[in-house]
């Protein structure tokens, strides 16, 4: 089965669709059959919903799927890296009761990784797990929890052994976020925007078999789910915005795209919009000014640069070729350019930079950019990190002494929190 | 006085920092920017009758205290270290130097002290499009009506625009000089409206003009009023900027000097202290030019029109690029609405525009550096 050819998969593909697409089914029960027929995430194992594909495979099944105009299964938010990382190091009875929810996205799931006295180091997690009478019992505070205030279950980093170092005293739990304990408040940024929960955890309480992967394995599990987001995140990050079409089905899936896709509406403006300037410019009548075009012609010039340098990456990855350093830069590179388009908006509106909303003459995208542009020098690894990342993994320099993972996680210094 | 400050000023500026502190703290410039008014008017009297702060640049004879604009310039540091809500910059520096610069003797005395005791609250309309604040980009004609003129057309971008009972409005004459004209808030054919600003602890209107009487200012030398009253605008200005800037840097570094990560103050970090260091450098620099194009007005240098200039030019850049560092040192919380970073980052964003942006003031230098200008 593993070893069929493109071909065979297509056409497999198409047969089954064929055979059970219908777009006047509800989308839930659309899904709960992907899940038995292991056509929703062929990649996963045929014993647990899927058909054992090599992840490769998962495109081309993509594009039958689109060519059909067939919905796959639930992939939006923070659902695929819990599948991917139960399936790694979940138990049976984990991955029993919780992956087809994942799949037919019944039931939604956030992650509780981030707190606020653990940003950039996010290994410093001090939320504690205590063990009680047969229960795990959390007391802690997360920050940064998208979908907190609508998810089912969280994926939760917590301390388990303050004897252990650092990495090695944290332990990885699945919370049920419908409980007494959980509190979650919705955590406002300064361009207006509501796109993060804090969450209070307050003797929240958690089954000994809710526990994923071995006590005192936290960090390593954690990493599994880390580095499923950054594959997600590298594979360009689409805005979905579903079809137009009538069917019961896709008026279903237009509703989970807009409750999922609500909190990144301003997602595109942190990026600074250069793909807006030469319009902007013009529709404020100042595209034949020397000094606008100069600013423009600097963003751009950047801008352009980081975009093919992201290219050379992939073309260098899709020709089997080691990674170059081109390949690392790109989210610092990002940062640069947000923040040379939002001086160069700024010059062009004027002084529409100082109105916002409908007020700034575009629609208030461009009052959004320059409140909006601080975030991508911070969210995902701060410009800090990313030049650590670039120094000791690419350049191989020196890294800095550490006196944080030598010790008992108690005596190192912290700040206290809440 | 261009590189030192008087013992008078010092004490006027330790003064006036505790009175702030007291009415001005983030908790308070968080109220009064929710509201349409943005600004408290008790406070206000309090700054008008027990500091005298409206009458400070405004001449004896006229109800004022006399002072210079270094002095102007020092009380509106201390407003933007705070953040001020008030109607200070609209009322004070750009309507009072307005009818100071343009006025007739007999409009001073008329106008002047009302101004100075804090009981009239002005505002200058200026920009009517992308044009911004250049005197060439003011298209609207005054109209001749008798003695006196009407105007009709549409402002926008007015500083404290909506609180202000006297407007003073740039137009052009019937003869094409520009002019400065007086119209009362209450007049016939004027409408305002709040404009949504980007920064909500400085108040913005749009006020039209259908008709309406207006008295022109007449002074002996009013064709360079508008200018004069640019210049002194632009050195407070970056004034109101480089304290707003400080502020931000002390409050970056004292946050990054609680912070922990890693098992030590972020502050420890080369990363954190270099950014610290640059961050004291650049506003250190702006300071420097706003106190010395304050003092170049004052004494009347000959260059004062380009030193102006670039010390607002230099504060635009110093300011955002503070703002910017700020957030960063804060990390994501500070990119939340419930950190005071970003009230200081909007009125940074806002002044980088306001009276023309870097580029258009390292223009407006260079067409008055040195002996050919």
């Amino acid at each position: 089965m593993t070893t069929m050819t493109e071909d065979e998969v297509r056409s497999q593909v198409r047969d089954y669709l064929e055979a059970n697409w219908d777009p006047n089914r509800g989308l839930v029960e659309w899904r709960g059959m992907l899940a038995e027929s292991g056509w929703g995430m062929p990649h996963w194992p045929k014993e647990w919903l899927g058909r054992g594909l090599p992840l490769g495979m998962t495109a081309i099944v993509d594009e039958e799927f689109n060519k059909f105009g067939a919905i796959g299964a639930a992939k939006m938010g923070i659902r695929v890296l819990a599948a991917a990382t139960i399936l790694e190091h979940g138990t049976d009875l984990q991955k029993q009761k919780y992956l087809k929810g994942i799949m037919t996205g019944e039931e939604t799931w956030c992650q509780l990784f981030s707190e606020p006295g653990s940003g950039s180091d996010l290994a410093g997690a001090a939320t504690r797990a205590d063990f009680k009478d047969g229960k795990w019992i959390i007391n802690g505070q997360k920050v940064w929890t998208t979908s907190a205030h609508h998810a089912d279950y969280a994926l939760l980093l917590a301390r388990t052994d303050w004897d252990a170092v650092k990495h090695k005293g944290l332990s990885y739990f699945i919370l049920d976020m419908h409980q007494p304990g959980v509190q979650v408040h919705q955590l406002k940024q300064m361009n207006g925007h509501a796109s993060f929960n804090q969450v209070f955890i307050t003797d929240a309480t958690i089954e000994a078999n809710m526990q994923v992967g071995e006590l005192g394995e936290g960090w390593k599990v954690a990493t599994t789910t880390l580095m499923n987001e950054r594959r997600g995140a590298d594979s360009a990050r689409r805005y979905e915005s579903g079809t137009d079409r009538p069917e019961r089905i896709y008026e279903e899936e237009r509703q989970e795209i807009a409750t999922v896709m609500a909190p990144y509406t301003w997602y595109p403006q942190r990026t600074g919009r250069v793909d807006l300037l030469i319009d902007q410019a013009k529709a404020m009548g100042v595209w034949n000014d020397p000094d606008i075009r100069q600013e423009i012609a600097k963003t751009l010039t950047i801008a352009k640069s980081a975009e093919w340098t992201a290219r050379r990456a992939r073309a260098a990855s899709q020709a089997g070729k080691p990674q170059g350093p081109e390949g690392s830069i790109g989210k610092l590179a990002a940062s640069i350019v947000a923040r040379s388009a939002n001086l160069t908006h700024t010059k062009i509106a004027g002084p529409n930079a100082m109105l916002t909303g409908e007020e700034d003459g575009a629609g208030g995208v461009v009052a959004e950019i320059l409140v909006s542009t601080p975030a991508i020098s911070i969210a995902g690894g701060t410009d800090e990190i990313q030049r650590n990342i670039i120094s000791e993994r690419i350049l191989k320099m020196p890294k800095e002494n550490r006196t944080d993972t030598d010790r008992p996680f108690r005596d190192v210094p912290r700040n206290q929190v809440g | 006085m261009k590189f030192s400050f008087s013992e008078e000023q010092e004490e006027f500026r330790t003064a006036l920092r505790r009175f702030l502190q007291a009415k001005s703290p983030t908790t308070e410039v968080r109220k009064q920017m929710q509201t349409e008014q943005g600004y408290d008017p008790a406070v206000w009297q309090q700054m008008c009758n027990e500091l005298a702060l409206a009458s400070l640049h405004i001449p004896e004879e006229y109800g004022g205290a006399g002072f210079g604009i270094a002095d102007l310039s020092i009380a509106c540091e201390e407003m933007g270290r705070a953040l001020l809500c008030s109607p200070y910059f609209g009322s004070v520096v750009l309507a009072a130097t307005a009818i100071r610069e343009a006025g007739s003797e007999d409009q001073r005395r008329q106008f002047l002290p009302a101004f100075a005791a804090g009981e009239t609250i002005g505002a200058l309309c200026v920009v009517e499009g992308r044009g911004g604040w250049a005197a060439e980009a003011i298209s609207m004609v005054a109209q001749k009506d008798g003695n006196s003129y009407r105007l009709s057309g549409d402002k926008s971008h007015v500083v404290d625009g909506l609180m202000a009972s006297v407007l003073v409005v740039v137009a052009k004459k019937p003869d094409g000089e520009l002019g400065l004209f007086i119209v009362k808030a209450e007049a016939d054919g004027v409408s305002r409206k709040a404009q949504a600003s980007m920064d909500p602890t400085r108040k913005l209107a749009a006020v039209s003009f259908s008709n309406t009487p207006a008295e022109l200012l007449n002074g002996d030398n009013a064709s360079g009023a508008y200018e004069r009253t640019l210049d002194i605008a632009l050195a407070c200005l970056a004034g109101e900027m480089v304290g707003g800037a400080e502020r931000l840097r002390e409050d970056a570094l004292e946050y990054v000097s609680m912070r922990m990560q890693f098992g030590r103050s972020i502050a420890s970090f080369q990363v954190t202290k270099h950014k610290a260091a640059d961050m004291l450098l650049d506003v250190e620099l702006a300071k420097s030019a706003a106190y010395y194009a304050a003092a170049a007005v004052d004494e009347g240098d000959a260059d004062a029109r380009g030193v102006v200039a670039l010390a607002k030019a230099g504060a635009s850049d110093a300011y955002i690029q503070t703002a910017v560092h700020a957030v960063q040192m804060h990390g994501g919380i500070g990119f939340t609405f419930d950190n005071d970073t970003h009230l200081w980052f909007k009125r940074a964003k806002a002044s980088e525009v306001f009276l023309g942006d870097a580029n258009q003031n390292r223009e407006r230098m260079l067409q008055n550096w040195g002996d050919d200008s």
